[in-house]
């Protein structure tokens, strides 16, 4: 956005007597350095004294080339740069850039592969959500949910070390399948940490969801309406909490899902209290997933056959469903062994052109509210 | 022992020296705002370093544990830290009156001390109108946070400022109404007598268990403690009206207000729990200050559980809830005392 295009603040004029009396809008930059802005998101907004009257986010201070380096680099070395951009979910990100380049080049992926990738990527979700969860409560003024959920987080992050060797930058999923197999006694690691979570969730709701500020701070504050969150684009739990029940990973199954029977969290009401519900259950769901996957963990290799030499030959769409809405990679390729060009469509992206939209007419604390419900990384949003 | 440094005081300057009255007046209320100061100072290094550790227990945390046993010295450190820091004015800021404003901050509530009795005879001043000069010098906070806000030159700050005024202007009618009843009860405006007249009957919880709970709520939100620190709320305002103070000006103003939560835990012990009364086998000051520390831990408590309240959700309970609470409060309280 350009700085020119930053309209003047509207103003009022009166004149009684012959004092003069003129008001005007309250012109602010919250951000990029700001405590609730989730990393350097800036939103220009104006406050007619406390009432918000126009916000729009300006986006662009983490911009890192991410889809022009993809241009000049071997595949391979390019998924840690996809872990960059949604840092808090880095396996759906190499897994939807993988996915791509195993459409483009018709790679067969072994079902424990798949298995081992399903398990990791529901278990990035339960940890995204809990960062999510304690950052949200955060930016409501409850300081001590955010400490209980990064506790639960640090077990989930030790987990995925022992599998990958990184706490959040896994450079884990490879073309054709995954780096290396899970380690012995995964199974075991991983069921007591889900035991206890599914006690630790009942605590989280007990500390903040039954909680009459909280209630106030939330329902009917920053709503989309279910034709909105259409128009807008929106996808993953911002749409379901507008209603829409659509999930990439029932409309267009990858991996393992379609084998599965569990359930799409929706939400009528489209407030942040909803985008709050909707992702609260959306973990017990993926507990129940994790556990499926568990028990139905096949033999096998943990990576397919890959050719020798890539040749990348024509274009491939791939999606999935990551915690923060719909990632998808477009990649298109000139015969050469790296990509031609790589389009990144990133949900926060989408979801930040409804701030206006959700914070007009609202307080500052409900603008707040509304960016904290979005669940925005901005290195996915600039990448 | 406080009483024989003043004889010994008046014995030398108006016996010895031969001078005036006024100047053992002013020599002696030195000599008990060096007390008062002293006081402050000492708890508030000791409440800074409980807030940490009670913040870390209910978060799952240990809290400081590097500094001294157990974290001891970290206020220490912190204040170390504080007083090397630059000194920074931002630009366009109205210098005289952001210098001013931590002092402003600072004054009225240490100023609130001089009514407070925390023993028999330990009590800098036994003024006969207490409950007024109280409501009346803890609304001046108000004028420091308004002075802090403008003057930084900062759009959160103002704002934050902005805030600040309003709700502690519509918190005081709440707080003070509540009061009221309580002076009703004891027919005395002076807060010695209040303990007096609860040490004769039952501590006013027992009959203003209503007025306790308004004064309870009205309290937090006049020291802008969570759910009710919209002044400088973090995720929102960034840090409200403290936003461009640094170093010593912004340990001054978190002074005040630690300094203000003890002045007001004392208040609420004296109106409702019975003050510095308690059974003899321990003295009355230790009475006072178990109290307060209990009081003081529950505000602690409350801040670290519940998320912060909104700034018309702030207004809506405080003109639609507690101001009403507390008119009913006080009819009632006219009822029992009429027909007492």
């Amino acid at each position: 956005m350009e700085q020119s295009e930053r309209v003047e603040p509207r103003s009022t004029e009166a004149t009684e007597g012959d004092v003069t009396r003129r008001t005007e809008e309250l012109f602010i930059n919250m951000g990029p350095q700001h405590p609730s802005t989730h990393g350097v998101l800036r939103v220009l907004a104006k406050f007619d004294g406390e009432v918000v009257s126009e916000a729009k986010a300006d986006v662009g201070y983490l911009h890192r080339c991410f889809e022009k380096i993809a241009e000049k680099r071997q595949l391979f070395q390019v998924i840690p740069y996809t872990d960059r951009t949604d840092y808090l979910s880095a396996i759906t990100n190499e897994l939807v850039f993988c996915m791509a380049i195993e459409k483009l080049m018709d790679i067969e992926v072994p079902v424990r592969a798949q298995y081992i990738r399903f398990i990791v990527t529901e278990l990035q979700r339960i940890a995204s959500h809990l960062i999510w969860f304690g950052t949200f409560a955060l930016d409501l003024g409850a300081t001590t949910a955010f400490l209980y959920a990064w506790r639960e987080r640090e077990r989930l992050l030790d987990i995925f070390e022992s599998i990958t060797g990184a706490r959040m930058l896994y450079n884990y999923v490879r073309m054709g399948g995954v780096r290396n197999d899970i380690f012995d006694g995964f199974e075991n690691t991983v069921e007591t940490f889900l035991k206890d979570l599914e006690k630790r969730i009942p605590e989280y709701h007990e500390l903040v969801t039954g909680n009459r500020i909280f209630e106030a701070r939330t329902k009917g504050v920053g709503v989309v309406s279910r034709e909105d969150a259409i128009a807008y684009g929106a996808s993953g739990p911002v749409l379901r909490a507008s209603g829409v029940n659509y999930d990439v990973r029932k409309v267009d199954p990858y991996l393992v899902y379609d084998r599965y029977d569990w359930d799409v969290p929706v939400r009528p009401e489209g407030d942040v209290f909803a985008r709050y519900i909707v992702r609260m259950e959306e973990m017990y769901e993926s507990i129940k997933l994790v556990r499926h996957g568990l028990a139905d963990l096949p033999p096998g290799d943990f990576v397919g056959d890959v050719p020798r030499r890539i040749k990348l030959e024509g274009d491939a769409y791939a999606r999935v469903d990551s915690p923060r809405g719909e990632v998808a990679c477009y990649l298109v390729g000139d015969g050469s062994d790296q990509a031609y060009r790589l389009k990144w469509r990133s949900p926060c992206f989408v979801h930040l052109q409804m701030l206006d939209l959700m914070g007009k007419g609202g307080l500052v604390a409900d603008l707040v509210a509304s960016i904290g419900s979005l669940d925005i990384v901005m290195g996915e949003v600039d990448r | 022992m406080a009483i024989n440094i003043f004889t010994f005081l008046h014995n030398f300057i108006v016996g010895s020296l031969g001078w005036p009255e006024w100047v053992y007046n002013i020599a002696a209320g030195a000599v008990k705002a060096q007390f008062v100061l002293v006081f402050i100072l000492l708890n508030v290094l000791f409440l800074v370093w409980l807030e940490r550790k009670v913040s870390g227990h209910i978060q799952q945390r240990m809290g400081p544990m590097r500094t001294g046993w157990h974290g001891a010295l970290q206020t220490l450190a912190d204040v170390l830290k504080l007083i090397s820091k630059e000194d920074i004015v931002p630009e366009g800021a109205d210098r005289r009156v952001f210098a001013l404003a931590p002092i402003v901050a600072f004054a009225p509530a240490m100023a609130v001390y001089v009514v407070i009795p925390f023993g028999p005879t330990l009590i800098a001043q036994d003024l006969n109108i207490a409950l007024v000069y109280i409501a009346a010098i803890s609304s001046f906070i108000v004028i420091s946070i308004l002075m802090g806000g403008w003057s930084s030159n900062n759009k959160w700050s103002l704002l934050g400022s902005m805030r600040a005024a309003a709700q502690l202007i519509s918190y005081e009618i709440p707080l003070v109404i509540s009061i009221v009843a309580v002076a009703m009860l004891a027919g005395s405006l002076s807060l010695q007598e209040i303990v007096h007249a609860q040490q004769s009957s039952f501590w006013y919880i027992f009959v203003q268990p209503l007025g306790f709970i308004v004064f309870a709520v009205a309290t937090l939100a006049e020291l802008n403690r969570a759910p009710f620190d919209l002044p400088e709320a973090e995720s929102e305002l960034v840090a409200g009206y403290q936003t461009e103070y640094s170093g010593m000006r912004w340990a001054i103003f978190m002074l005040s207000e630690y300094g203000s939560l003890i002045s007001a835990s004392a208040i609420a012990a004296t109106l409702y729990f019975g003050g510095w009364s308690g059974p003899s086998f321990l003295p009355p000051v230790v009475w006072i200050l178990m109290k307060v520390y209990i009081f003081i831990f529950i505000a602690m408590w409350v801040r670290w559980t519940f998320p912060r309240i909104r700034v018309d959700q702030l207004m809506d309970v405080g003109w639609k809830g507690l101001v009403p609470l507390s008119l009913l409060n006080l009819v009632i309280t006219g009822i029992y005392v009429i027909s007492r």
